[in-house]
Order: structure tokens, then sequence, then C-alpha cells
């Protein structure tokens, strides 16, 4: 049953385009978008036990070069180009965050990487680099040309779907072996007990800040594509109400394995959707949802079923 | 004379007004067992975690077959071939108990980047894993989460863990505590197969089992050393009697 | 630059220093003593500066309103301890983060439900609304000296309150030791709700005496609390000293970055944390374990 869950939803999202209006395919897209945002802050907090506050930064950066990297606002920017520089962008920045805050712990760690995001907010918002906080947009999509043949147009709503599926399903699998890895292991052992892998001869800080940067980096993936899809950037896409909104998607899905980022990803941004249309003070509702979740279910929906079976057994001693 | 592995040189630290190791020098040789007893509050736990790197000592010198270690953090003096074991089991409880060797026998291998190499076909690790599982006597347990495992094989799988690293010192803090007789004694067993080839610091309170196996005894009281030398010599000390033994062994 | 701007600029960082002190104070404390994270910090302080809005506009006094206002912000702070945060003291501190970030979502919400989301001024009182010169050609607002003596006051009642009474140094014991202070015997549930209740009343009553000097805006709380959040790194959890020193620090560095920085202003106080952070990574004021 488990194993043909994941099956069956490949199968649907594969079909969606054919079946659904242009406004769901591009809402799908959207989520898959931050289902790959989702996903890279799930390997820092699922997998690591690194809880950041700031990921959003990596995520806004990306976005911002690749409407900076259009010579100007009518050209295109050529994909093969603007993309690695929009992660090896957010990769650097995530280098460099990471390690000075990784210098701290616990508590400390939280803030200082609030903090740091809001200084990279505070950048793009109150300098004239992107237009300040009016943002700039991004008129033309970037170009997927090999020669003269043009490979994807972005601009084309089910052409875009697919490559985000298909991005989706690479970030998923790629994901998935760094988890089997020993790399993945040792980022396991550090969340479980990382003194005992200091102990042990494991130099917790270099893991610890290689999993911070590429983590980064496949933020800065997916931010790159939000703004092609979104066709325009702002600072709000590197606020702290981002890096919070993800890290509820993280904790709504469920922790350390990736299908509960997606799963998060999609029941997040669904259910705004549903609160939006509800009332004008919708945050109102979102507030006391997030609360709920995080009271009922701290393992997630994809635990939903241990966390039921929980409730129905007394307890058990420790 | 065997060589000295593991050597301190007036080690002294301090938490503000307290001094909880006091001037203390000791050595730990090759192929011997060191235990080191003393009353609770004698500053033994504090001494291990000087000479781990977990604490840096606020005066006085540690050295690693005469090199002396700088200011070294825990994970390069375990690199360097210190292990140690923690006084209360500091495993990974949500690991199996061979996954919990396997993890710590990873720490040495190269290519740790190599994203593709699945770490559960490691055969490295995995070997040096089932021999460390299968010295304590915990083979048949490797499945089992360590969360799940009693008190006693929880203690095994904490020096299971350190041999998983292949240690050229032992630094064991209280490893039998609350273990039944039965498994004390494999313990004790394994103690003295590990000693050839390695050098062991033995932090007790079972005096039986201090006195069975030690090669050397070192006594402290009070952050400092009381007296130090073989059993025979820690037994007769007047000093030693009067402030910790009491009555004539 | 001439002295009195410089004067200026001086009155202003150390009433900008100080006001984040007292919000700063509250948060250290509940980190230190409780655990627990509170994202929703900045939103008492924006509760309070719109209640100053709506009390003086209610009462006519402005001093009458901060008073009242301080007296409901104590109430407040005790009941949402009872009915909240209790619940928060055991959970780790991602669901901690989460729990009070919908909490800011359910404060903004129902202050926009109750009061709107317009941009608000607060009449200073008659007597103090006007401004004293200084040199020949500059003159500096009352009420912004009020502001700094008001503050300073409520700090040294604090410093007093945590020195030499019987509470202050149960706090001060919890600040360091929370298991310690457990097992001493001490009620400890009493002692989470009158912290709790101390630092909502701090951040509330900073919003309100501050409410004549700049205006009462729907984001304010935000801003407030992730400044805090350096003033708290920089000071050390727990510390209240170290928390006087950072808010100040951060004070002269923020208003003179902005007077000779102009659009990187914001960035420079970041900065100042990445410093410190490289140094001292626990804070100027907490003791290193190792």
């Amino acid at each position: 049953m488990r194993r043909v869950l994941p099956l069956l939803a490949l199968l649907a999202l594969a079909a969606l385009p054919a079946i659904a209006g242009k406004f769901y395919v591009e809402l799908v897209a959207k989520i898959m978008i931050m289902a790959v945002f989702a996903m890279s802050l799930d390997l820092l907090v699922g997998v690591t036990g690194l809880v950041s506050l700031g990921h959003a930064a990596f995520f806004g950066l990306a976005s911002y070069v690749v409407a900076l990297a259009a010579p100007d606002s009518y050209t295109a920017a050529n994909l093969w180009t603007s993309l690695p520089l929009a992660i090896a962008a957010s990769a650097l920045l995530a280098f460099a965050i990471g390690a000075l805050v990784l210098r701290t712990r616990g508590v400390y760690f939280i803030m200082v990487t609030l903090a740091f995001s809001q200084m990279v907010y505070f950048v793009f918002h109150d300098t004239k680099i992107g237009g300040g906080s009016d943002g700039t947009y991004l008129y033309a999509k970037p170009e997927a040309k090999l020669g003269d043949w043009t490979l994807v147009d972005f601009g084309d709503s089910t052409q875009f779907y697919y490559t985000m599926l298909g991005l989706l399903i690479l970030t998923f699998a790629f994901l998935r072996l760094v988890l089997a890895s020993r790399f993945g292991h040792a980022l396991a052992g550090i969340r479980s007990n990382e003194q005992r892998m200091r102990a042990l001869g494991f130099n917790t800080y270099a893991y610890k800040l290689a999993a911070f940067t590429l983590a980064g980096a496949i933020a800065g993936l997916a931010g790159y594509f939000a703004a092609v899809q979104f066709g325009f950037v702002n600072p709000e896409m590197l606020s702290w109400h981002q890096s919070a909104n993800v890290l509820l998607m993280v904790i709504l899905g469920g922790l350390g394995n990736l299908f509960g980022a997606i799963v998060g990803a999609f029941a997040f941004i669904l259910l705004q959707d549903l609160f939006s249309s509800l009332t004008k003070h919708w945050l109102l509702l979102m507030g006391g949802f997030v609360i709920l979740v995080v009271m009922l279910l701290p393992g997630g929906l994809t635990r939903a079923g241990e966390a039921w079976r929980t409730w129905r057994m007394p307890a058990r001693d420790a | 004379m065997l060589e000295p592995v593991l050597t301190a040189h007036n080690l002294t630290r301090r938490f503000g007004g307290v001094v909880a190791v006091d001037d203390v020098s000791l050595e730990i040789r090759h192929g011997e067992i060191h235990a080191l007893i003393g009353p609770n509050g004698a500053g033994k736990s504090t001494l291990i975690n000087l000479l781990a790197g977990e604490l840096t000592p606020t005066s006085g010198t540690i050295a690693l077959r005469g090199d002396p270690l700088p200011r070294a953090r825990p994970h390069r003096r375990a690199r360097l071939g210190v292990g140690r074991t923690f006084q209360r089991s500091n495993v990974f409880r949500d690991f199996s108990a061979f996954e919990n060797c396997r993890l710590a026998a990873q720490a040495w291998l190269p290519r740790t980047w190599a994203l593709h190499e699945r770490a559960s076909r490691c055969a490295v690790s995995g070997a040096a894993a089932t021999r460390a599982l299968a010295a304590v006597g915990l083979s048949a347990r490797g499945d089992v989460l360590a969360e799940a495992l009693s008190h006693g094989e929880r203690r095994e799988l904490e020096i299971a863990m350190c041999l998983a690293t292949e240690p050229s010192v032992l630094l064991l803090d209280e490893p039998l505590a609350g273990m039944a007789a039965e498994e004390s004694q494999r313990v004790l067993e394994l103690l003295r197969q590990l000693k050839t080839g390695r050098a062991i610091l033995l932090v007790e309170h079972d005096m039986d089992a201090v006195f069975a196996v030690a090669d050397v005894i070192t006594v402290m009281a009070n952050g400092a050393v009381l007296a130090s030398g073989s059993p025979q010599t820690v037994r007769n000390d007047v000093g030693v009697r009067d402030a910790y033994l009491g009555e004539p062994i | 630059m001439d002295v009195s701007i410089l004067l200026i600029q001086i009155l202003n960082s150390v009433q900008y220093g100080l006001l984040l002190f007292l919000v700063a104070s509250g948060l250290t404390l509940i980190f230190g003593i409780m655990g627990v994270i509170n994202l929703a910090h900045g939103s008492f302080y924006m509760l309070g500066a719109y209640a100053a809005f709506t009390l003086s506009a209610l009462t006519g006094n402005l001093f009458i309103a901060i008073a009242l206002g301080v007296v409901l912000a104590v109430a407040f702070g005790y009941l949402l301890e009872w009915v909240f945060f209790s619940f928060l003291y055991r959970r780790d501190h991602l669901q901690q983060v989460l729990l009070t970030y919908g909490l800011i979502l359910i404060f903004e919400e129902l202050r926009s439900i109750v009061v709107g989301d317009d941009v608000h001024g607060v009449a200073a009182p008659a007597a103090l609304a006007g401004s004293i010169p200084l040199g020949t050609t500059m003159t500096y607002p009352v009420y912004n000296l009020l502001i700094s003596a008001a503050c300073l006051v409520v700090a040294a009642l604090l410093f007093g309150l945590l020195r030499y009474t019987r509470l202050g140094m149960m706090i001060r014991a919890g600040a360091s030791n929370r298991e310690m202070v457990r097992s001493l015997g001490i009620d400890i549930e009493f002692l989470f709700r009158v912290v709790f209740a101390l630092g909502v009343a701090l951040a509330a009553f900073a919003g309100m005496i501050s409410a004549p000097a700049s205006s009462v805006y729907p984001g304010m709380g935000n801003q407030v609390l992730i400044i805090c959040f350096v003033v708290v790194v920089i000071g050390g959890i727990g510390s209240v000293p170290g928390a006087l020193v950072a808010a100040l620090l951060i004070g002269f560095v923020d208003t003179f970055g902005k007077v000779f920085l102009a659009d990187y202003a914001g960035i420079l106080i970041y900065l100042l944390m990445a410093v410190i952070l490289v140094w001292r990574p626990e804070g100027l004021f907490r003791e290193s374990a190792v």
C-alpha cells in the first residue's frame, strides 16, 4: 500500500495537464517548485536536525539572479548560463552564512539564521539592486536552446509543468541517494547525537556546512524556476514569512522522509488558497491551523497513521 | 617497561572557584589496563573529558605517543586513535545496534563525498561493525533498536562502538555501571583480551572488578592523585585506606 | 558633524537602545528561564502600541492609558502563559518556533479585525509636546527625552528587582540553571508565569511609551522582534546586563549607520552580529562551557 500510493500520485501528476485546465496546471507546477524548496529544507531540518528559519534567502537570491541575468528586461537570459549561475550564487551564500551560523547551536542557531536572512532581505529591500521594495520584472522567460532548436518553451504552461515534474522527480531521486549514502547516514547520526559523532571522529561542523550548502543550492534551483513562472521578483520572496512557510510545509508533511516535504507543500498551498477564499482575515485561520497541526500531528501528515495508533493505545513506558 | 601511549602532565581544570582536576599526571601504557578509582566527585569523569578533548585544561599538557596534543577537539583526537565511552549511555537511540557500530566504523573511511555509494553496502564498515558486536557478545541483537536494548546491553554497545573505530587508546568511563554479574564478567574478559595491542584507562567503582583486571591503579580524591602503582601497592597504601578503602582488603 | 547634531544622534541612539533593551530583556529572560523561543514577543510590542492608541483615545490622557495598558499587559501575559505557553516547555525548538509563529498570525489578524490596519499617530501630552533647544539651530523633542528617562527608570527597577529581591534571585538562578531551581522545590509554575508576564509587560510598555514618537503600524512587531533576536544573540541568552550592553551597542551602530551609510545601514547590525559570532558564538556575557 505504501509503495502504491506514491506511484499513483506520480501517475496523477503526469496525467494532470490532459485533464485539467490551465489554472490548475499552473497551480500544481507552482506547488512542485515549492516541494523542491521544501525538500531542500527537509535535508537540513528533518535529516540533520538543523532548524533554519532563514532558508528563503537562498530561494530568493536565485530568483533575483535570474531576473538580473537577463541583459535587459526584454531580452531572454540563457538557461544554460543563468541556471548554474543562480545555483552557484545560492550555494555560495549558503556556504558563507553557514560557515558563520554553524558556529552556534540550538536556539542561537535558529535566531541567527533568521537574522542573516533578514540581512539579505534588507540588501534587496533597501538598496537599488533589483529595484528595491518594488521588485523587478522578468519580461522574457529564459531560453532553453541547443543551437537553434528550442528544447523547452517555459512560456507554455504544459511544457513548463512537465519540466517541473521532471525537476521534482530528479531532486527527489538525488536526495534519496544522498540519504542512503555514508554522508547521509552521518547527517542522521548528527541529528541523533552530535556529541557522540564528534567523539567517534566525525568533523560534524564540516558535515553540517556541506549539508547547509547543498540545501541552499537546491533552494536556489527552486527559486530560479519560481521566478521564471511568476515573472516577477520582489524582496518578499526572501522574507522570513517565506522561511516560516516552508518550515511549516516540512513539519506539516512530516520530517526526514522527503515525501513529507512534497505532501506538505501540496497541503499547505492548497489550504492557503482555501483559507484566502473564505475570508479576508485568512491568516487567522492559518495561525490556528498551524497551532493545531503542531499540537495534534507533530509527526506530520505522512506519519498520521502512527499518530492515530498512538492515540488509540494506552501510553507505554518509555 | 611498556611504552606510554597517552600521558598527562600536571593537568589542572578549574570551573570558576572549583578545582575539579588538581595537578594530575598519569601514564597509560601500551598493553596495560590502567584503572582510575576514587569516590564520587573525585574528578575522574572530568579527567576523562580532558583526555578525550571535550574539555580544555586550565593548565598542564597531554601527549599522545610523545607528541603533545594541542587544544584538539574531540573529533581530532578520535581520529588520532583515542576512543572513549560515556558514563551515561550515549548511543544513537533511533538506530539499531548494528547501525550504531557501522556508523562508528564509518568515521575513518575516506571518500565521504561519494554520494552514490550506499552506506548499507559498505563492506569495510559493515565488517568492522560485525566484529565489534561479536567482541562484546551482541551479535544476536544487531537489528534491535538501541532504545529497546536493556541497560546492560547498551553499556556493551557503548564499548562496541568504541571498538569499531579501532582505537589505540580506550578511555572507558564506568563501563560496568548497572551491569549484571554475568555481563560484567564478560566485559572484564573482553578487556583482558583487548589490552594486548592497546592502552586502556578504566574508570570504575566496582572494586572487585578493578583489582581483578587492572595492571596499574591510580586513586583520586578531591581532584588530586592520592596514590598510584600496582594493585598490591595501592591496596597497602595507608593514605588510600584511610580516605577510601577503609578496612584493609 | 557639528556638536548639536552629534548630540541628537547620541540621544537617539540611547533612546533606541533603551527601548530595544526593554523588549529584549523580556525575551532573553523567557529564553533563559523557560527555554522557550518565542517568535510572538514582537507582537506584544505592537499590541502595546495599539493599546496606547486605543486607550489614550478613550481616556484622553496618555499616562492613564499607559498605566492601564501595563496592568492589562500583565494580566494578559499571565493568562497567555497559563493557557498556551505552559504547553510549549516540553516541546522541541522547532515546534515552539511554529507554534509561536501561529500565534503571531493570530495576534496580527485579531488586531486587524478589532482596530484595523491603519497607521496611527498618538499624541504626546500637551505639556510634553514641545522641544528644547540644542545649540543654536537644532531642537530636540521633550517627549523623546521622557522616553529615555522612563526606560532608564524601568531598567533600574528591573535591575533592582533582579538583584535585591527574593523573586529576582530565583529568576537569576533559573536563568543560569533551570534544573537546579526545579529541584530546589521552588514553585516553578508560578515563577514561569511571573517571568512571562513581566516580559510581556516590558515589551508592551516599550510599545506604549514610544508610540507618540514613532508611528503605530502593523509590521512594527516583526521588525522589533528580529532586532531583539540580534540583541539576545550578541548579549547572550539569559543575561539581562548582556541585553543592555548589546541593545545600546545596536542603538548606536544603527543610528550612526543611518547617518553615514544611508541605504546600507539596515545590514550593519547583522554584520556586527556576524563579527561577534566569529569571536564569541555564545554571546558576550555567556560563559562558554569549554
